[in-house]
């Protein structure tokens, strides 16, 4: 496959975004939702 | 110390649980069909395969954008006000700038096999870089103090502006004469000019990125909420203990 190196960057950049930015989302929540109670959480 | 097990530390349901496991089978897809299975294009050869990221993250950008203006004028409406709206808007914003930035970013790696250069100050890509830097300072200034309802109003008001680029974003390529090419699927032609398995890849990366867009703003809203209620909760902890303070020194 020619520029191989380009086709397999975009996606690893891409996957390797989103998932550093769901990871990020979810450990900030875990964070602030210690001091939190469940009982004031609507979604729960 | 917590109060609450760990299992209630997070902003997850079931549907969000649920929602996880099919995105990781999309892009398991995804991936196996844009990248060995599907053709390559007969101009724009192997490097065809990085459409099936770029274009999806485009589109969600403007989605998420979208979402974000309609969300701001929820907020300024008087009968459906309501931080979530504006914590709505906010985490659309966020998800919107990592999908455009996304779509720079695959778009600069293909301009690169297909023009010769990374970057080049063509129409499209110069409106395109003005948005995402335009939703930067959106998100800069929803970061600015002040009470949640302030923060809601200025930034509200700042989407409704910003959202009115997209329309000059995505006509850009008809406007100026330009290097980027017009859309290939909702151009102004009515007729779809690609091979089925090529439409499907990029159809299965709209899916998967609507799906993604869906899952973060989900989480990204809950997390702010949690963020409000803790401000919330500092400013009462702080009110009472100055309070005590003043009663204190009054006796």
């Amino acid at each position: 496959m020619d520029d191989a190196g380009f086709i397999f960057a975009s996606y690893v950049i891409t996957f390797g975004l989103v998932g550093a930015y769901a990871l990020g989302v979810i450990r900030r929540a875990r964070k602030s939702s210690r001091e939190v109670p469940r009982d004031e959480r609507p979604w729960l | 110390m917590s109060k609450h097990s760990p299992r209630d530390r997070v902003t997850g349901t079931p549907f969000t649980r649920g929602l996880g496991v099919v995105i990781l089978a999309g892009i398991t897809l995804l991936i196996i069909l844009a990248i060995f299975v599907s053709p390559a294009d007969v101009n724009q050869g192997e490097s065809v395969r990085i459409m099936y990221a770029h274009v999806p993250g485009a589109w969600l950008a403007y989605l998420a954008f979208v979402v974000t203006g309609i969300s701001s004028v929820a907020y300024l409406w008087k009968r459906t006000r309501s931080l979530t709206w504006d914590r709505i808007a906010g985490a659309s914003a966020e998800v919107g700038v990592l999908f455009m930035g996304i779509s720079l970013v695959t778009g600069s790696l293909w301009g690169r096999i297909t023009w010769g250069t990374y970057w080049t100050w063509d129409a499209r890509l110069t409106t395109t870089a003005f948005l995402f830097v335009t939703y930067i300072g959106y998100l800069a200034v929803r970061g600015l103090g002040g009470t949640h309802q302030q923060r809601a109003r200025r930034s509200a008001v700042l989407a409704l502006l910003a959202v009115l680029e997209i329309p000059l974003v995505h006509f850009s390529v008809q406007l100026w004469n330009t290097l980027h090419q017009e859309a290939s699927v909702a151009g102004r032609g009515t007729d779809v000019e690609m091979d089925g398995l090529m439409l499907f890849t990029l159809f299965l990366g709209v899916v998967v990125f609507t799906l993604m867009y869906v899952w973060l703003v989900l989480h990204r809203q809950r997390s702010l909420a949690l963020d409000d209620m803790l401000d919330d909760s500092g400013l009462d902890n702080a009110l009472t203990a100055r309070r005590a303070e003043a009663q204190g020194v009054a006796r």
